[in-house]
């Protein structure tokens, strides 16, 4: 139930006395409650959850992890694992 | 989609796995809060994948799951009034009471309504103004805050028609009970991310110092589950029990406080019956005093329903990591998605359904 999808801020605009967006989730748009993001802008992604935006995507962070993981990977490689199609190690799989 | 596809890489969780069989040297027992993260292990075949030092356990994160019989009865009682609309998510509607489940309260003609947001319920009520409108208040930290405007809304528009049946729970409490139960065998926990993204991570720094269990903050995808297991086990080989976030593009230590602040004014934390579990002190949220009015419960005078949970079913045991879903008699046979018996079948993202749903009949 706790279950949060990531989506992109294309609209946002008042209802009912309430800060609203219109969120765009991979071509599918839909409204959400901005209230507890009241920073987000346009542009920004937010985690939505039930209809309500519950957390502002730090995206430099969200890169951050997979570029490391990425890095580490190109090293492997180049220690002679083979990362990219083959199992590394078939003892890991 | 993008924060999504990044995160089920392949590429990347065969460098994270790697890495996780690099430095385990010892058996260690990682519990996974959530019932998202079930899912994503089960789906995703991460369990399989591990060293098998690495034991996962499923924890009691799934509130459709916890939400207690008696509750679901009170649903129906509610439900079944003649001048009702009642409003749920949907996979509150066929999580059978002791007797039937919302969709038979709805086919014998019952105005159910299946809702994706708690405001979709308010507009019902402001559209319907001689009807009441309830609302089915389920869920964690995570849905408290979205079920909070709704009545916060709702009393700044003084709309009089519309309550919600509350059964709200927290997950620190639930933690602590499992860490102190003399059966105990979780030694670090992967945290539910969105629990924690309106939460912060801060109430969790006594429980990791006072029962010495590392505890990880993390996300739902498998390159997330994947790594928040490998920082869980750096701790424990290392000895270590502190709380690490691994969900850092949507967690924050402090987390998100204009949410707590609505939240803290519509609910106050009180006792709460878990079920398979039982009840479990200052676990749960109740609506305060000054906004009784929207609690369904005194509303619609339900409070006095008692129900008793089937003796075949062992879902207690299985929340709390002593048994796995097909170590279960009745797993498969009298227990099945379509007739559950017991709280980890009763939703898809339960122990019991997943494992079911994944042909995990038994672990290879």
């Amino acid at each position: 139930m706790c279950l949060g999808i990531p989506g992109k801020v294309e609209e946002i605009f008042d209802e009912n006395g309430l800060k609203m967006g219109n969120i765009n989730y991979g071509g599918t748009i839909n409204k959400a409650c901005l209230e507890y993001v009241p920073d987000i802008e346009v542009g920004q992604y937010t985690v939505v959850h039930a209809g309500f935006g519950i957390s502002v995507i730090d995206e430099d962070e969200a890169m951050k992890s997979i570029e490391a993981w990425e890095e580490l990977a190109d090293i492997a490689a180049k220690d002679g694992f083979d990362l990219y199609g083959n199992p590394l190690d078939e003892s890991v799989l | 989609m993008k924060y999504l596809d990044e995160f089920r890489d392949p590429k990347i969780s065969k460098e994270i796995i790697h890495e996780i069989k690099s430095i385990v040297t010892k058996p260690w027992v990682i519990m996974e809060i959530c019932g998202g993260q079930t899912h994503s292990i089960i789906k995703n075949g991460i369990d399989q994948i591990l060293p098998k030092e690495i034991e996962l356990v499923h924890g009691p994160g799934c509130p459709v799951c916890v939400t207690p019989l008696e509750t679901i009865d009170k649903a129906i009682a509610i439900a079944s009034k003649p001048n009702v609309i009642f409003t749920s998510f949907g996979d509150m509607l066929r999580v059978p009471g002791s007797k039937k489940d919302l969709f038979q309260v709805k086919s014998e003609g019952g105005d159910v309504r299946i809702v994706y947001s708690p405001l979709e319920s308010l507009k019902i009520a402001r559209n319907n103004p001689d009807k009441e409108v309830v609302f089915f208040a389920v869920g964690f930290e995570t849905t408290a805050p979205g079920n909070a405007m709704a009545i916060y809304q709702a009393h700044r528009e003084e709309l009089t028609n519309f309550s919600e049946l509350v059964s709200h729970v927290l997950v620190p409490p639930a933690m602590e009970a499992l860490l102190s139960s003399s059966t105990n065998r979780v030694q670090a926990y992967l945290a539910a991310g969105h629990v924690c993204a309106i939460m912060g991570w801060w109430e969790y720094e006594p429980i990791a110092k006072k029962y010495k269990v590392p505890i990880i903050p993390t996300g739902f995808e498998p390159i997330d589950v994947l790594e928040g297991i490998l920082l869980a086990v750096k701790q424990l080989e290392k000895g270590k029990y502190e709380v690490e976030n691994q969900y850092l593009r949507a967690v924050k230590r402090e987390g998100n406080q204009p949410a707590q602040h609505v939240v803290n004014q519509v609910f106050e934390v009180g006792d709460r019956k878990w079920r398979g579990i039982g009840e479990i002190p200052q676990s749960g949220l109740k609506i305060r005093e000054k906004f009784l009015v929207y609690d369904s419960e005194k509303k619609f005078s339900v409070g006095d329903i008692i129900t008793n949970e089937s003796e075949l079913c062992i879902s207690g045991i299985v929340l709390q990591g002593l048994k796995k879903p097909y170590e279960c008699s009745a797993f498969g046979k009298e227990c099945t998605p379509s007739n559950p018996l017991g709280a980890t079948m009763v939703s898809s993202e339960g122990a019991c359904a997943a494992y079911y749903k994944y042909q995990r009949i038994k672990n290879a």
